[in-house]
């Protein structure tokens, strides 16, 4: 880990290459989110003005939409964690032959596009309808499905890293009964892998717009869309704030959880 | 004995299948729940591909989707769009890739990268249909600086971006982060210790990517192409905020099928056609998983 700069001196065609590259393709993924900046700050005459990002605040609608998509996150996240978290850690511990059947079903949604699992969830939602009066919340029951990939692999890196059997083993001969060692054994020492999981689907949630749009929810990404056939000046700024939002999250995030993003990296090489 | 649980005495046996069947039985909330909610609505569609109106079966809807013009159309256009994204996101990313894997692995430019990447790659959709209509757009920052401090009209005013031409720009610059995630463990499994070897041995680092690096990254790169095509291929958000007129590829489509619903005789079109993605995307992930085999020889 720590030798692994290449000696610098004798590539130095390379170095040059290098930031060629970073600047050149780092300058092309820029570009576009400097734009919005720009865009959004545009006022009359040539002059920069916050009024577009001023407006996000007074937009009844918009403001209830970041709400409703901010529940629906914290919904997810609840549900993820209660289906995924007992479940492999139980294959993990009691089912081993069942962890390649798991894995599967929690990797399929990305063989199946959203704009496919939609067509095929209509017809479930309304019944959904019927029963939850069309509220908006009852989209965590297909997010969750959305989330299951990136939770799946954040949660299994998660069981990986410890060695879950033998900690059972010795919680269970103190006496613990299964639930105990599940919450107060594994669900701390994977922590690192519950939040990483956890900020990915709230990432997912609060970008998703596919299913959300056809099934006629109003939620963040969706008024987004509208507000831009009406004011794109505002639709620009929301739009840039929740990249950042993510961002952000997805950077504290990795630096907090042990080990972060390079875990796959440390587990493989010590293998 | 008694611990190799080969054979347990009689009297357990009957509880001893019971425990066992009650240990199967505390994953079955998780299965009820992929169920209903994910092999469920792939099952209305495959099953609703081969019915009509009514519920016969029948094969109508795929000839419709497999034979009128504007199907056959737009699922070429999502193909060749599909193609050109991937192998254009493909490179452009593992360049970044490389750049990135050549500094410090615990650096702010390692973990800015990555992070920006998941954002833009994963979760971007509809926001970044707006990146790039305040970019090239009709009032966009590049349209604009063009025409007004330039004096030229090469970008036609940013009609171009609502176009086929428009979704490949920006969906390469979706593909390109999520190469950089998919790339980066693969080119950070390069040894130093190979580049040593080949260098020790007179080699240059042209003859070090034509011998070693690029013979070991080839599967990986090519597995990531695969990916990439089937992400271009399934992606609907950015499409749908950019194109309000017409639905030049297969996902918009499919939103046609869905609001208009039943152009009398077509009520399941729309199925064929999701049917139709997941037969394209099955193809593609196959091989995907073929060529992933490979390529974690090296990544051990």
């Amino acid at each position: 880990m720590t030798s692994a700069a290449p000696s610098r001196g004798r590539r130095r065609p390379s170095v040059i290459a290098r930031w060629l590259v970073l600047i050149l393709v780092g300058g092309y993924l820029v570009l576009p989110l400097f734009a919005m900046l720009e865009f959004s700050t545009r006022g009359p005459g040539g002059a920069r003005t916050l009024d577009a990002w001023t407006a996000i605040g007074s937009d009844k609608t918009l403001v209830g939409s970041i709400i409703v998509s901010l529940e629906l996150a914290a919904l997810t996240v609840i549900g993820m964690i209660l289906l995924l978290v007992p479940t492999m850690s139980w294959a993990y511990l009691r089912v081993p032959r069942a962890r390649r059947i798991i894995e599967f079903l929690c990797l399929l949604p990305l063989a199946i596009p959203a704009i496919v699992i939609v067509v095929g969830i209509a017809p479930i939602y309304r019944s959904l309808n019927s029963v939850f009066g069309g509220s908006a919340l009852t989209l965590v029951f297909v997010d969750i499905i959305l989330v299951l990939p990136y939770a799946y692999r954040a949660i299994d890196g998660g069981l990986r890293s410890v060695d879950v059997n033998t900690l059972a083993d010795a919680a269970r001969s103190l006496g613990a009964g299964w639930p105990r060692v599940i919450a107060q054994i594994i669900v701390p020492n994977i922590r690192g892998g519950i939040l990483n999981a956890s900020v990915l689907a709230i990432a997912l949630v609060l970008g998703e717009f596919t299913i959300s749009s056809l099934l006629n929810f109003r939620v963040l990404q969706v008024v987004i869309n509208l507000l831009g056939k009406r004011n794109a000046f505002t639709s620009v700024a929301v739009s840039l704030a929740a990249l950042i939002f993510a961002f952000l999250l997805i950077i504290v995030i990795s630096r907090l959880a042990p080990g972060g993003g390079s875990r796959g990296r440390q587990a493989a090489e010590e293998e | 004995m008694d611990q190799s649980g080969a054979g347990p005495a009689p009297s357990e046996a009957g509880s001893n299948r019971l425990r066992r069947a009650g240990t199967v039985l505390a994953l079955l909330p998780f299965f009820v729940y992929i169920g209903a909610f994910l092999l469920l609505p792939t099952f209305i569609v495959a099953v609703g591909a081969f019915q009509d109106a009514e519920g016969g079966v029948t094969l109508a809807n795929l000839q419709v989707a497999l034979t009128q013009k504007a199907f056959v159309d737009a699922f070429a256009r999502s193909i060749q769009l599909s193609v050109v994204t991937a192998l254009a996101g493909a490179l452009l990313g593992g360049l970044l890739a490389w750049a990135v894997a050549a500094g410090n692995p615990d650096g702010l430019l390692r973990h800015v990268v990555v992070a920006a990447s998941g954002v833009l790659a994963q979760f971007g959709g509809v926001m970044l249909a707006f990146a790039f209509l305040a970019t090239f757009g009709f009032n966009g920052l590049v349209t604009v600086f063009i025409d007004d401090v330039l004096g030229l009209d090469v970008l036609s005013g940013g009609t171009w971006i609502y176009g086929l031409t428009g979704l490949a720009v920006v969906y390469t610059y979706f593909q390109i982060p999520l190469m950089v995630i998919v790339f980066l463990p693969a080119i950070e499994g390069l040894r130093k210790e190979w580049w040593d070897a080949s260098a020790s041995l007179g080699g240059s680092s042209w003859a070090y990517w034509r011998h070693v690096g690029g013979p070991i990254l080839a599967p990986s790169f090519l597995g990531a192409v695969l990916l990439l095509f089937t992400n271009a291929f399934s992606a609907y958000a950015t499409a749908a905020a950019l194109v309000s007129q017409g639905a030049p590829i297969i996902p918009l489509q499919i939103r046609t099928a869905l609001s208009s619903e039943v152009i009398l005789g077509q009520a399941n079109v729309g199925k064929a056609l999701a049917l139709g993605m997941v037969v394209v995307v099955a193809i593609v992930m196959a091989f995907y998983a073929v060529i992933q085999r490979r390529a974690s020889k090296w990544l051990r």
